[in-house]
């Protein structure tokens, strides 16, 4: 039997506001527990909320990144549950009017294929406290620090239909939210969190099967591992002849195991009604138009005009644009050195590696873009060959200063003399007498190979800074001469 | 001192007549000695309240006094007042000392007005006649055998018995009007987003409006001039031009087109408090005000969509209370389920219990429709009916409350018979229209309440036409027996 797999995302991005959805408390990340939560966020009694502007802002951000309807009248509902760490009893949230209404994401997939994963709607939300189970005996410690945080949570239709492309989706809608910078794209730090909605059903069918939904993974590669788990149990206990129970399930990403968490029965009954605290929020058309024009370009563009204006092939494009500050470094660069394709290949190998061994991202890099273009613009006009520029980029990420200033210390500099060259030249064919004799009794067509053994001596000789090309020529002239 | 209303204690204070403190303190022996009959008082603040008059006379002896200045009042415990225990009438907040204050508290300190204690109401602002109180029922000075009415029965009585020459109340369903009515007051609730509801504890959020009772409608202009605000800590509240309340206080009533809705004379009414309603009729007939029969068709509506309504918004708002961060927790509770169950059990009353029940039902799936949506549908069709008639009349007039002050246990065994206490004033809170009681005479020797109700936003208006009535009468200045 061959089986379809069929993946739908809710994919919680939380905003980057300076303060939280519906308080004056600051959101800022990793202060002491309890310390960024105001009389509102601790649900005192008598206090109220009011809307945060700029989450506002940035919602209809993304709805216009991802060609959606933006809600004209976007109205928030309480959605009532008890737990310790949701202060008031019921998250505000929003139901059935929220901000951002149906749009869709174009994928780029391996192999030149596209994907359009259509968007259900996005709402706005506040983020729960966090209970901690840990270090506390037996009890649990509440953090309000998050609580109130404000979140969009963008769902999209069932219309993916591997890992690939719920991999891809979600790389793709972390591009779009960074690019936007309306979400920091932390997911070490939660910012970014997934729900995995996972059914399969025989190919050709077309109803859905029963889904599971898979809670809270924040990585791709727990997304991939944990779809191609759910998709294999599934297929398992349907091929034994079983039913798939509609239930939420928890991936554990250390052990690589998922277990169920509750099933449908015992869900809650959320009794849902608009909050009588916050009015209709109404967007108009000035207001969309002053978001349209704080629109950065977004990755899709950016790749298309990376092709066009810096003739850069697909796959370089691709690599560059997705991520906004990988694409800012490299467009600095460019500036800085006037070389595209050479400022890419450093971007995407040196550069990438080296950020990849120190875990740091590329704007923490301690090679800026100009100290990047500076080097590339040396290894251009000849100052320094390729393999003393590793050398060079080596020494700027220790902080050794600019190109310039390490190729000076160092004398690195690339031996381009011709008088000091034939020097050196004369040298090697004096002191390799036998290898000079075979290069001269070969075969011509063999003799370029054989050439290689007297560069690398004088490349040796020069510590690498013999110009290769010159190099070249005059043992050319002189070995033949 | 304690007979006089707020606006002859101004004039008191500025002309040295007594200073601030003499007369804060002149009102704390008053409660000392007396509020042990009437139980109006939950917290007395003693030492707040003579270093603020102490501050007052300071800003009175320098010529600096704002309009309020040394004028004690007392606020109703739905308020929050920092550092002060705001307890809502609930045990489930007998501990809980509020860390700030509400925005119309803020507004008094800031109008130089002193505050004397936390005043004593139905828990959580759930009933018609304050005997829901976690700390006791209390009695109407007119008759202590009966109800002051609620929720704010503690603000009326004190207020009745000079415990206080005004208080703060708060009015969900009737909750201030009610209790003028029941104890001979002048209770005015604003339009909904008038006053702040920040730091006013939440029974129902699109019900709940922040007024006052006084003796007097001159009285309720001076006390709405300080409490009014535009406040953005609070989203409902409504971003209108501040008025000055007394300014057209004055103003003659020739020419004014009372609107008399016939549903609010049917079935229900007591005749001798309908006999008192018609008399205040003639007497605007003879001040020089029309009269006009009007129909509001949808007033027999409005007890029910408000007992799904209220209850619906208060189960939700009264989630908060789960014994995790503040109030009352349970003795060693075995897990979580355990905490919440009997932390809530034990901290709430029966009303509140039952309110909380029917409110979940309402909004449960399968039952929402039904219950909430048709109520929310009906209470669209109230409001319109005001809308209709204020094209028509400038305020519409009728009784407060079907009868006077009844006994204690008359009703609370009948949540429905306690329920149609507020008949004639649940639809303006559903519609948010700005109320007022005054009394309009005495049946068996207490007090009946004539209720106006005006347009949007129209306090002034009808702090007018009630101004005008008590110029021209003199139920307002009658007292309660025994009461000096």
């Amino acid at each position: 039997m061959e089986w379809e797999t069929v993946i739908g995302l809710e994919v919680h991005v939380q905003l980057s506001t300076n303060t939280k959805l519906f308080s004056g408390a600051s959101t800022a990340f990793g202060a002491d527990p309890n310390t960024q939560a105001c009389a509102v966020d601790l649900a005192m009694p008598g206090t109220l909320p009011v809307a945060n502007e700029q989450a506002f802002h940035n919602a209809v951000k993304f709805g216009l990144a991802v060609n959606a309807e933006i809600g004209k009248r976007s109205v928030f509902e309480r959605k009532n549950y008890f737990y310790p760490d949701l202060p008031k009893g019921y998250q505000t949230t929003q139901l059935a009017e929220p901000i951002v209404g149906p749009g869709y994401v174009d994928l780029q997939l391996e192999g030149g294929r596209t994907k359009r994963v259509r968007i259900h709607h996005a709402h706005l939300e506040e983020d729960a406290g966090k209970s901690l189970h840990e270090d506390y005996h037996g009890m649990t410690g509440i953090d309000l620090n998050r609580a109130g945080t404000p979140l969009i949570e963008v769902v999209t239709e069932p219309d993916m239909r591997s890992a690939e492309e719920a991999v891809a989706f979600a790389r793709q809608l972390h591009n779009i939210v960074t690019s936007l910078e309306i979400c920091d794209g932390d997911m070490s730090q939660g910012s970014m969190r997934f729900d995995v909605n996972i059914s399969v059903r025989l190919k050709g069918e077309e109803e859905f099967g029963t889904r599971t939904e898979t809670k809270n993974l924040n990585s791709f590669r727990f997304m991939e591992e944990c779809i191609a788990l759910e998709v294999e149990r599934q297929i398992d206990v349907l091929e034994d002849g079983g039913k798939i129970v509609q239930e939420t399930r928890l991936y554990n990403g250390e052990t690589k195991t998922a277990r169920s968490m509750r099933t449908k029965e015992d869900s809650n009954d959320y009794r849902y009604f608009p909050c009588p605290d916050l009015l209709p929020v109404i967007i108009d058309d000035d207001f969309i138009e002053t978001v349209r024009q704080d629109m950065p370009e977004l990755p899709e563009a950016r790749r298309e005009r990376f092709i066009k204006d810096y003739d850069l092939p697909d796959y370089d494009a691709s690599q560059l644009a997705g991520d906004r500050a990988t694409a800012d470094y490299f467009e600095a660069t460019v500036k800085a050195c006037g070389e595209a394709k050479l400022a890419g290949n450093w971007v995407m190998a040196d550069l990438a590696a080296y950020l990849n061994k120190e875990e740091i991202g590329i704007a923490q890099s301690p090679v800026t873009p100009v100290m990047l273009g500076g080097l590339i613009a040396r290894i251009k006009d000849g100052t320094i060959s390729s393999k003393i520029a590793k050398k060079v980029f080596e020494a700027m990420t220790k902080g050794e200063g600019d190109a310039d200033a390490i190729i000076e210390k160092q004398g690195l500099k690339q031996v381009s003399d011709t008088g000091e060259l034939e020097k050196m030249v004369d040298d090697v064919i004096a002191n390799n007498q036998a290898q000079v004799d075979n290069y001269r009794n070969a075969d011509p067509a063999k003799r370029p190979k054989m050439l290689g053994f007297f560069v690398g001596q004088i490349m040796k000789a020069s510590k690498g800074q013999a110009n290769p090309q010159a190099v070249n020529e005059i043992l050319i002239k002189k070995l033949e001469g | 001192m304690h007979q006089h209303t707020i606006a002859q204690l101004v004039q008191g204070l500025r002309d040295r007549e007594y200073s601030s403190v003499e007369l804060t303190r002149h009102y704390l022996d008053r409660i000392k000695r007396l509020d042990g009959t009437y139980n109006s008082f939950i917290t007395v603040t003693e030492e707040r309240a003579l270093a603020q008059a102490a501050r007052a006379d300071e800003r009175l002896a320098q010529g600096k006094a704002p309009a309020l200045c040394g004028v004690p009042i007392a606020h109703k415990d739905i308020f929050c007042t920092l550092g002060v225990r705001t307890s809502c009438a609930s045990k489930m907040l007998d501990n809980f000392i509020a860390p700030y204050n509400a925005t119309i508290v803020e507004n008094y300190e800031a109008a130089g007005a002193v505050m004397l204690g936390k005043t004593n109401m139905d828990e959580f602002a759930m009933g018609s006649s304050n005997e829901t109180s976690f700390y006791g029922p209390v009695k109407n000075p007119w008759d202590t055998g009966c109800v002051p009415g609620g929720s704010s029965g503690g603000s009326a009585a004190s207020v009745a018995a000079h415990l206080a020459p005004a208080a703060t109340a708060s009015d969900t369903g009737g909750s201030i009007r009610q209790p003028a009515a029941l104890c001979g007051l002048t209770g005015l609730k604003p339009t909904y987003g008038r006053v702040s509801r920040w730091g006013m504890i939440a029974f129902a959020s699109s019900l709940d409006q922040a007024g006052t009772l006084t003796r007097t409608a001159a009285d309720s202009a001076l006390m709405l001039n300080a409490m009014a605000s535009f406040d953005p800590k609070d989203s409902t509240c409504v971003d209108q031009p501040l008025e000055d309340y007394t300014a057209h206080l004055d103003q003659p009533l020739d020419g004014l087109k009372i609107g008399i809705p016939k549903e609010y004379f049917g079935d229900g009414l007591n005749a001798e408090t309908a006999a008192r309603v018609q008399d205040a009729i003639k007497i605007y007939e003879s001040l020089g005000a029309t009269t006009h029969d009007i129909s509001l068709p949808h007033t027999h509506l409005a007890v029910p969509a408000y007992y799904v309504i209220a209850p619906a918004e208060c189960s939700a708002n009264l989630s908060r209370f789960d014994g995790v961060r503040y109030g009352h927790r349970c003795d060693n509770p075995t897990d979580l389920h355990d905490l919440y169950e009997r932390s809530r059990s034990e901290g709430f009353g029966e009303e509140v219990k039952r309110r909380i029940l029917v409110g979940t039902y309402a909004l449960s799936a399968g039952y929402y429709d039904a219950y909430y949506n048709k109520a929310q549908q009906v209470r669209r069709l109230i409001k319109q009916d005001f809308v209709d008639a204020f094209d028509k009349v400038d305020v519409i007039l009728g009784p407060t409350s079907p009868s006077p002050a009844f006994a204690f246990g008359a009703k609370s065994q009948d949540p429905v018979a306690m329920y149609l206490e507020d008949i004639y004033t649940i639809a303006t809170n559903l519609a948010g229209l700005p109320g007022l009681s005054i009394p309009c005479g005495l049946v068996d020797s207490k007090p009946v309440g004539l209720q106006l109700i005006g347009n949007y936003f129209a306090e002034g208006r009808l702090l007018n036409v009630a101004h005008q009535f008590q110029l021209a009468t003199d139920f307002h200045e009658k007292c309660a027996p025994g009461i000096d």
